[in-house]
């Protein structure tokens, strides 16, 4: 027996020795408020104070707390609660999985260091990694802590800074996918492949099973519906647990669930291997044997945007240049990995899992699992990070099916190797191309070919494939345009959504072609891109005549930053300024994609706002609430949300595309406003008039007159309260032909990003020193998120930029795969721009995806000012730059 | 309890789980009764944790000896004959301790192992006898002619750290044996030092190569010093060529005599996922001359 003080309380356990101290907080403790991040050490996630020290738990065995104080996210401090209320002013918690190890080691540091200084608390805090917000925000928080309390900001509307409303429970240690199951639940462990392609037997498991703890296996035969899906319908190919052979290093071929309690081992499970030659580049894909037979040359599809004549504009240009970039698998790395649990509740299959996509999740894990989709339920639980990853199913049909078949309640939570070989990636990118302009300067013709791995399955190759040609050009007016991209299979891991789509690899082979483009015409980078960019009026690519276009003002912005940048760098050797910008398009690609949101007035006198816009860190739970507040007219803190269920709010679609702000936006906008409509209309009241709660009475007030409706004694209605209301918002869209010419997405932002770094010229490393980003939102709905987002989208820009690369069975975990930590990300100046979009909620666009696209190649484009090395690929380690360096000599 | 061998047998927790095997842990309190145990074979030492548990299951697999019930094993004491680092010593307790300017590479090496939560639990013994090619303590304790003290229930024996690490992995533990020191005799502690870890990103970063450089000088020339790099091959090695240049040479000519051939000569770099051979080979020349820049700024 162990006994230790717990958050000031003392506990026993009777937990072996050399468990880790992280497992017995968790499984028998049931504080889940300590995250699991890697179980290495690596990304410090489930830090716990041991008699004030901060500890990684993973790495501490539970004998060593014997007779020792431990102190976890649900303790409390005078320290803690200074930096609980200083993270919610800074939008310092963003998914919140980090948060509890950040304010833990925080507290132990202003123990330490009262007043610390931002350096401090970056050296301090460097062992904790965050995917969400780019450290600045953390920085500024604990530094605010140090100076003394906060007052919370917790009204106001559309434009206002308000705390999230989903705040308390991110720095109290939120509840994630591994965080809630049912008692009793079975543990579900997936057997993978250990090669990129084999071959598999599976033996007789009547052995395996029959051990003790062993309560089912479980493999393709058991599904009991279509073992195939894709985000993109028509594509589905990717079986929930494979049928030999396996496609990919990590792909699950069997499931085993054990008992609970039990320690699971999958090291007898019957299985039989033949590797079989791989296929790992898309150019040896193309003419290698078919990973899929209905896919001639292993292309999933190209994706195609041709205007005009861009050989004849290039040829007929006065200067041209032709280049090409290459980029590696990315990895999302939130620090949640993929968890749910699942039960049945009656005949329904209720799956509470991260996701990105609730409405998706069941639509296609009900095909799996043979239901129609009422028979399935899904409560996304808070999510550790996203990115474009958790779109895609993961643990929800593995633990749906368990749970049906067994009739007994599981639940599943990936390694950090599982989340990382089993999940999907950044798209590698092979491009190449060439941009023309006039002797003034005016790009003429852009030609552009890229060949993107999309590994073994579909998932959203097709989307990259399309939206790549329809932005490659970037926000500039483009005459000529041939661009293609071709999804190839290969035997690498699924390439799926993250963070752009694609945009950011093509962004990088264009923008850094710019630079050399601008020298050419003898123009200066910065007025080059401002010379070019898209105005109101102007014809996209694809035709589209745009409007609400905010680029130029972002270039300009950037302007005085610019000059004062340029001249300090000519004055000192190895500095460099360098500057990129982005367009991106909101909302799916030429496709319908809805939201509905429901909104009413309870009998008790709340706004209660049904929202399944899942929030992932981004946001949506406070934007969505602000926008409806203004709509409706009444405070912020009169709203109460509901949701995401699908059980209980309507679909408001993917958190994906940059779409939550704009299209969930638009729909909660117009639910508020129809929800005021009925509310005036009882009470006769004209448009101007104000409306208050008082208790569960609701008084309108207008021109004069009172009205007073008791909420209290009003019928339930359909949806069983006092009043409501619920719209529907689709983007409107036209369909792109086959040469790729129409209006694919109602409304597009726009930023710039201008980096200043200084180059190691004997190393080939790089430091760098400040990033202002100008970000054209439309309108700003609340701009500590908007800058949150930035930093955030920054931080994995300069982790695409300068270290991040998957390389199957090499960088499967947190050490060897590198993202950026505290002191990576420099200091970060926002300019917030705002030109409305009439498409827009308030005129608000869209923001998450836009802020990652300029950072790399604004950060190529600084090293070659700093250097004149020309990097053409992507990450920019340090003996690439180095080797960059000697091939301009 | 009294000052018996103290072991913590394990049941099972009443879950489900089979009983597991009585004696698989032990925290002994004293070294005579942890090298009585480690006698017998079969255990799994734990220091810090922090090299023991990644790759684990929830529990370390195999008997565990804990060397956390061993005070005597932390801490960092001088006599007349240098200093004694006890090999559980963590890397804060490096940190934070005033040390002669010959352990700054090593208090600036400490800085750099992994977090403050990795700072405050890893320890040096820990790192030397896991025998990564990338420890991050080895450069800094061979310049300073750091030797290791072994001990076993038939005696104790010291040996060079240099003949310590036999490669990755790999060192001259023998069965039953422990590391419970690191010494550094008294001509080590002469000079300054300064240590350069270069990795792809600012915090939690394995090195792409590291050096460590202790100098001492006397009437303006090098008269001692100790040059070593890690992660430049299978065991980080001192650069006795170079070191040789230098010994005698005046302070304002040193970088000029640090070459590429001498220092290339001593490693044997491998291209991996943080960069390839030939680029640690200039990285190393590099970081050579700046750790000679640091120990003599």
């Amino acid at each position: 027996m162990i006994a230790f003080i717990l958050n000031g309380k003392t506990v026993q356990t009777d937990a072996p020795p050399t468990e880790r101290l992280s497992e017995t907080l968790r499984e028998r403790l049931r504080r889940v408020g300590t995250k699991v991040g890697c179980d290495a050490g690596d990304c410090g996630a489930c830090t716990v104070l041991l008699d004030g020290q901060a500890v990684c738990a993973c790495l501490t065995p539970a004998a060593r707390v014997q007779g020792r104080h431990v102190t976890t996210v649900e303790g409390s401090s005078p320290e803690l609660t200074r930096l609980r209320a200083a993270f919610l002013a800074q939008g310092a918690a963003q998914c919140g999985i980090c948060t509890p190890a950040m304010l833990l080691t925080a507290a132990e540091l202003l123990t330490i260091n009262p007043k610390p200084t931002p350096d401090q608390v970056e050296a301090a805090l460097g062992g904790v990694l965050c995917r969400c917000t780019g450290y600045r925000s953390i920085i500024a928080a604990v530094v605010a802590a140090g100076q003394g309390s906060t007052v919370p900001v917790t009204e106001g509307l559309v434009g206002a800074a308000v705390e999230r409303l989903d705040g308390a429970a991110k720095v109290a240690g939120d509840s994630f996918g591994a965080d809630e199951w049912p008692a009793g639940a079975l543990v579900l462990k997936a057997v993978r492949s250990p090669h990129p392609h084999a071959d598999f037997r599976i033996g007789d498991f009547a052995a395996f099973s029959a051990q003790p703890g062993v309560a089912g296996v479980f493999t393709a035969a058991d599904i009991p519906g279509r073992n195939a899906f894709s985000v993109v319908p028509p594509f589905a190919d990717q079986p929930a647990i494979a049928i030999s052979p396996a496609r990919f290093r990590g792909e699950c071929v069997a499931l085993v669930a054990f008992e609970p309690g039990v320690t699971p081992d999958l090291t007898t499970f019957p299985i039989t291997w033949t590797p079989l030659p791989a296929l790992a580049a898309p150019e040896e894909a193309e003419t290698g044997p078919l990973i899929h037979a209905t896919r001639p040359g292993n292309l999933l599809i190209e994706g195609l945007v041709k205007k005009g004549d861009a050989a004849a504009a290039i040829a007929n240009s006065a200067h041209v240049v032709e280049g090409i970039m290459t980029t590696a698998f990315v990895e999302h790395a939130y620090i949640e990995p993929e968890a749910g649990a699942a039960w049945l509740d009656g005949d329904t299959l209720v799956i509470r899992a991260c996701t990105q996509a609730p409405g998706m999740d069941r639509e296609d894990t009900a095909a799996l699992l043979g239901l129609t989709p009422d028979r399935v339920r899904i409560i996304p639980s808070a999510v550790g990070g996203g990115f474009g990853s958790k779109l895609d199913l993961s643990v929800q049909p593995l633990i749906g099916l368990v749970a049906l078949l067994t009739g007994r309640p599981c639940r599943m939570v990936y390694s950090r190797a599982e989340s990382m070989t089993s999940t999907t990636k950044r798209h590698p990118a092979e491009m190449s191309g060439r941009i023309g302009c006039d002797a003034n300067g005016r790009i003429t013709g852009v030609e552009f070919t890229g060949r993107f791995n999309t590994g073994a399955y579909s998932s959203w190759g097709p989307t990259v494939a399309n939206r790549v040609p329809v932005h490659v050009c970037g926000p500039y007016l483009t005459p000529h345009i041939t661009a293609r991209a071709r999804a190839i299979h290969t035997h690498g891991p699924v390439s799926g959504a993250f963070r752009g789509f694609g945009v950011p690899q093509g962004a990088l082979w264009q923008e850094t072609l710019y630079d050399q483009l601008a020298d050419k015409a003898g123009i200066d980078r910065l007025e080059f891109r401002i010379l070019n960019a898209l105005s109101d009026g102007d014809a996209s690519a694809t035709g589209q005549i745009l409007r609400a276009v905010g680029i130029k003002e972002c270039l300009k912005s950037l302007r005085p930053y610019w000059a004062r940048a340029v001249a300090e760098a000519a004055t000192q050797p190895g500095r460099g300024v360098g500057v990129a910008a982005c367009w991106y398009g909101c909302g799916n690609t030429a496709l319908p994609n809805p939201s509905t949101i429901r909104i009413a007035l309870s009998h008790a006198g709340h706004v209660i706002l049904h929202q399944g816009a899942t929030d992932i860190g981004q946001g949506s739970n406070t934007v969505i609430a602000q926008i409806a507040a203004q709509a409706l007219g009444l405070p912020l803190s009169a709203i109460r949300l509901i949701g995401p269920d699908t059980a209980l709010t309507p679909d408001a679609g993917k958190t994906s595309a940059s779409r939550q702000t704009f299209v969930t936006g638009r729909a909660a906008k117009a639910a508020a406003e129809a929800l005021r409509a009925k509310v005036l209309h009882r009470a006769n009241a004209g448009q101007g008039a104000l409306l208050a709660l008082e208790g569960d009475t609701l008084v309108v007030r207008d021109a004069g007159t009172e009205t007073r409706i008791d909420l209290a004694s009003l019928p339930p209605d359909a949806h069983r309260h006092a009043l409501s209301a619920e719209a529907t918002y689709d983007p409107p869209t036209l369909p792109l032909d086959t040469d790729g010419q129409g209006t694919p997405y109602a409304l597009y932002g726009y930023g710039a990003q201008m980096v200043e770094l200084a180059v190691d010229a004997a190393l080939g490393t790089v430091k760098l020193l400040n990033i202002t980003a100008a970000h054209d939102l439309g309108r700003v709905i609340n701009p500590v998120l908007a800058r949150g987002q930035i930093e955030g989208g920054i931080a994995q820009g300069i982790g695409l930029a300068l270290m991040e690369e998957y390389l199957p069975g090499r960088t499967e975990n947190l050490h060897d795969y590198l993202i950026p930590t505290f002191g990576d990300v420099p200091p970060i100046k926002s300019l917030l721009i705002e030109v409305p979009d009439p498409e827009g909620p308030y005129g608000a666009k869209g923001l998450g995806e836009h802020v990652l696209i300029p950072t790399a190649p604004a950060i190529l484009n600084a090293i070659r000012d700093a250097t004149g090395a020309t990097l053409t690929r992507v990450p920019a380690l340090p003996h690439r730059v180095l080797a960059a360096l000697d091939g301009k000599a | 309890m009294g000052r018996g061998r103290k072991l913590v047998s394990v049941q099972t927790n009443g879950r489900g789980n089979p009983p597991v095997t009585a004696l698989n842990y032990a925290r002994p309190d004293s070294l005579p009764q942890a090298l009585r145990l480690l006698a017998g074979g079969g255990w799994r030492v734990l220091a810090g944790g922090t090299d023991l548990y990644p790759g684990s299951g929830a529990t370390l697999d195999g008997r565990v000896l804990d060397l956390g019930g061993l005070a005597g094993l932390a801490g960092i004491t001088e006599d007349g004959q240098g200093l004694r680092i006890g090999a559980a010593t963590t890397w804060s307790t490096v940190i934070e301790a005033r040390l002669p300017a010959a352990l700054h590479a090593l208090q600036q090496a400490a800085r750099q192992v992994g977090g403050r939560q990795v700072q405050v639990a890893g320890t040096l013994g820990g790192n030397l006898c896991n025998a990564s090619p990338a420890a991050d303590g080895v450069p800094p304790l061979l310049v300073l002619g750091a030797e290791v003290e072994l001990a076993s229930a038939t005696g104790m024996r010291r040996l060079a750290l240099a003949d310590f690490l036999h490669g990755p992995r790999q060192t001259a533990l023998l069965p039953g044996e422990v590391m419970t020191a690191i010494l550094i005799p008294s001509p080590g502690l002469r000079g300054r030092s300064a240590f350069e870890k270069l990795g792809a990103r600012r915090h939690l970063v394995i090195s792409i190569a590291m050096v460590a450089a202790r100098l001492v000088v006397e009437d303006g020339h090098l008269t001692d010093v100790a040059l070593a790099v890690g992660s430049c091959s299978a065991v980080a090695t001192r650069l006795h060529l170079v070191e040789a240049a230098l010994t005698g040479a005046p302070v304002d000519q040193a970088a000029d005599r640090i070459r590429l051939a001498d220092v290339s000569s001593a490693v044997s770099p491998i291209d991996d996922v943080r960069a390839t051979a030939s680029y640690r080979s200039r990285a190393a020349l590099e970081l050579v001359r700046r750790a000679v820049g640091g120990a003599l700024a």
